[in-house]
């Protein structure tokens, strides 16, 4: 008997290539019908490679994406001289920068931000026309949107940190640079400059929602691995007939905490948080520093943050201290 | 099977490489804030016994009589300790051979054939550096407090300092087109390894670029400060860090940077700190670079100067605060008060008057007089003019001593306008609000009279 209850599935399907369902008028056949079987692939998930729909839309995001990856990665290896070995060894701290402060919004030389703000360009257009991609496609199987809109809300987060609310700012610099580590430590600045974004309570959403996702996503792949002894995951079934592995899995939720997500309202619960981790976070991100410049402030006014009985004697900034006497 | 061994074996591999730059722990914690706000110092006992070992105060020598002739009597060229007894000379020039060279001796610096002679750089270099231990011990007490310094506490022994600072190498000249680094991104030990801008020091011990980034208000005003700007302060801060073997809760309080409210009393002492070592960067080291040789110079052609580390090396005060100044008297007063820098032309404006003073003085002299004589005249020709006078100080000094000072020079510009029959009534002496003076040592703007002409 197989057994689907390790990490790595142990099943294998290999038979005839499965191209899928029949298309529509109007869409253009897929690329490769002889199909390869990837047994590395297998152990993970479907061993079939492909079919891979490229079209239109997806020729050109991936012109738009490798142009933006080359400008970085050549902005990259000309900051360490052309050295591979030191692209290598540095990549993590390499890094192509948005413009300095004193350009503004206005179009900087090259080599001080304008390589940056051509990637940028190039890497949003790539990420639109993949959007494009994934509603249309989505659409082509007569499927819902709902990737394409929970990709949306990434998406929003991203153009929120690389172009709105710069533009509001009227700063490029105020950008993130393209970067592992640099754009860590923007992350890390950007709290400092704008009072701590531990007391902005759109980052705290954001985190909420982030870790619930992680929760949820949790529970609800823990539960359907726990019934798989039963047929939990094999959803085909279980819609056709609600058999024991749901209502076991539903009762165990209420046993131990009352109330269960049904098998549909459970991937509602977890599209939501995911999708509210960045919607929230691009609020918070947008209101900083347009809004808000100071959150640490911004609380203590408002009574978000409570005040803490003094344990030091009192301190004052030095440079506020008087020297001159009548 | 052998798959999933090789797959355990890189991942492991991957975790040993990731972790090998982490310290094992425990590591021990102190509370010193109020309960749950994670007001903490982090020490890790292994690291900081090493840290211990090497930060300990050498033992100073016997005291030396200071009876007997003078230094200056005896010996030629000695400007500075020359109102020593010889006895007292002696073992003062001795600390510092021991201090500085103990392996090349006294002719590290001295003309064997000629002790008097300035001929070697070394030389120099040590007069104007026992000038700035001077000035660091007698004006820059609000950071060194009555422990002072010695050459020692920068030196330990070595001719150049352990810890000195150059400014980056500029960037290749071919790359101007593609490959520009903005100044940062460079694993460098200066910002802990961090891709923060890569020198943390010129804008603030140099320049004197507005370290406090964060937003005054809560909404936004006109304070405007860059997230590059905030990386730079953060990677001094780094650099704050490192050289005293804190973390930020030393200084800081743990919910905002930049809130004074709830803050150690360390920031207070830190942000003297960071203005003396800029003061003493500028006043002392910087103009020396003429005198090294170009081996002695860095990358750029400018001469090692003073960071944090320079003195503290790794421990929240130099040497565990050991008192090591107070054995050697002479390093503790500035044997001769320069005056640093001539006073600026008075300002005469239609509003407004600035007058200068010399040091330790109310008297206005010179053009500073004129000044007064010319707005005087001003005053007697509009009767309907009123004038707001107050008068300021530098920070050299004993307070109340200079409190009354710039009482006194209010008083002379007051005077001078009621001798002159200027009628009481539109004379009004004022007590500033607040004001941007120097921290420390002697400022020629500082010492002023300011006059608002109200018509």
């Amino acid at each position: 008997m197989a057994e689907y209850q390790n990490l790595f599935t142990q099943v294998q399907a290999v038979g005839p290539a499965n191209l899928g369902v029949p298309l529509g008028p109007g869409h253009g056949p897929r690329t490769g019908t002889d199909l390869p079987q990837v047994h590395l692939f297998g152990r993970i998930g479907m061993p079939q490679v492909g079919p891979i729909y490229l079209g239109s839309l997806g020729v050109a995001s991936l012109i738009f994406g490798i142009a933006a990856f080359n400008i970085i990665g050549f902005n990259m290896l000309a900051q360490v001289n052309w050295d591979i070995v030191q692209f290598v060894r540095q990549l993590f701290w390499l890094s192509l920068e948005p413009p300095p402060p004193e350009y503004g919004l206005s179009l900087p030389p090259l080599n001080q931000g304008g390589w940056w703000l051509m990637a940028g360009g190039f890497l949003t257009a790539s990420i639109l026309l993949w959007w494009l991609r994934m509603y249309t496609r989505a659409r082509a199987l007569g499927m819902g949107t709902h990737v394409a809109w929970a990709f949306a809300a990434a998406i929003w987060l991203f153009l929120v940190l690389g172009f709105i609310r710069p533009l509001l700012m009227g700063s490029w610099s105020e950008a993130v640079p393209f970067g592992i580590f640099p754009h860590l430590d923007w992350t890390a600045a950007f709290s400092i400059r704008y009072g701590n974004l531990f007391y902005n309570p759109f980052h705290a959403l954001s985190i909420a929602f982030l870790y619930g996702a992680t929760m949820l996503f949790a529970m609800h792949g823990a539960t359907i691995l726990a019934v798989s002894r039963f047929g939990g995951e094999r959803e085909l079934e279980q819609i056709s007939d609600r058999g024991t592995a749901s209502e076991r899995a539903a009762l165990f939720w209420r046993w131990t905490m009352g109330f269960n997500a049904t098998a549909e309202s459970i991937h509602r619960w977890a599209w939501w948080f995911a999708v509210l981790c960045p919607l929230t976070g691009g609020i918070g991100i947008l209101l900083t520093g347009t809004v808000v410049d100071n959150w640490y402030l911004w609380a203590m006014k408002h009574g978000v943050a409570p005040p803490y009985p003094p344990v030091f004697p009192p301190a004052v900034d030095p440079a506020t201290l008087l020297q001159g006497v009548k | 099977m052998r798959a999933l061994l090789h797959t355990a074996l890189a991942a492991l591999l991957t975790a040993t490489t990731l972790l090998a730059g982490c310290e094992r722990p425990p590591v021990d914690t102190v509370q010193r804030g109020y309960r749950g706000t994670g007001m903490e110092l982090v020490y890790n006992p292994r690291t900081a016994l090493a840290v211990a070992e090497a930060n300990q105060a050498p033992a100073a020598p016997e005291d030396a009589s200071p009876d007997g002739p003078k230094a200056r009597d005896i010996y030629k060229n000695v400007p500075l300790l020359g109102h020593l007894s010889v006895g007292e000379f002696t073992r003062q020039m001795v600390a510092i051979t021991a201090w500085i060279s103990p392996v090349e001796g006294c002719n590290y610096c001295h003309v064997p054939e000629n002790l008097a002679d300035d001929g070697k750089y070394t030389k120099v270099v040590a007069r104007r550096m026992i000038q700035m231990t001077q000035h660091v011990n007698a004006d820059w007490k609000a950071h060194v407090a009555e422990t002072g310094v010695t050459c020692y506490t920068c030196h330990r022994g070595k001719a150049v300092p352990e810890n000195v600072w150059f400014v980056p190498a500029p960037p290749r000249a071919n790359a101007n087109f593609i490959g520009d680094k903005a100044g940062q991104n460079t694993p460098l030990k200066t910002v802990g390894l961090s891709s923060l801008p890569n020198d943390p020091f010129g804008p603030y011990l140099l320049g004197a670029q507005t370290i406090g980034v964060g937003g005054a208000t809560a909404l936004p005003s006109d304070h405007v400060a860059s997230i590059v700007q905030t990386e730079q302060t953060y990677g001094l801060m780094m650099h704050l860090s490192n050289s005293l073997g804190v973390n930020c809760t030393y200084c800081h309080n743990t919910r905002n940077f930049k809130e004074w409210d709830g803050t150690p009393p360390q920031r207070t002492t830190a942000w003297h700190g960071i203005r003396m070592a800029r003061d003493l960067n500028n006043e002392y080291i910087v103009p020396l670079t003429k005198n090294f040789p170009s081996s002695r110079l860095g990358p750029a052609g400018d001469v090692a100067k003073i960071n944090c580390a320079t003195c503290h090396q790794g421990v929240y005060k130099p040497l565990y605060g050991a008192p090591m100044a107070k054995a050697f008297p002479a390093l503790q007063s500035v044997a001769l008060r320069t005056v640093s820098a001539p006073l600026p032309p008075p300002i005469s404006e239609a509003q407004r008057s600035v007058l200068y003073f010399g040091i330790d003085t109310p008297v206005l002299e010179g053009e500073q007089a004129k000044g007064l004589d010319q707005l005087v005249a001003s005053m007697i020709a509009d009767k309907n003019a009123k004038v707001r006078i107050s008068g300021y100080h530098s920070a050299t000094g004993d307070l109340a001593h200079n409190e009354e000072l710039a009482k006194q020079r209010a008083f002379t510009v007051r005077d001078a306008m009621l001798a002159a029959g200027v009628p009481e009534s539109q004379v009004i002496l004022d007590k500033p609000a607040q004001t941007a003076a120097n921290v420390a040592g002697e400022d020629p703007t500082a010492r002023r009279v300011e006059v608002v002409i109200e018509k």
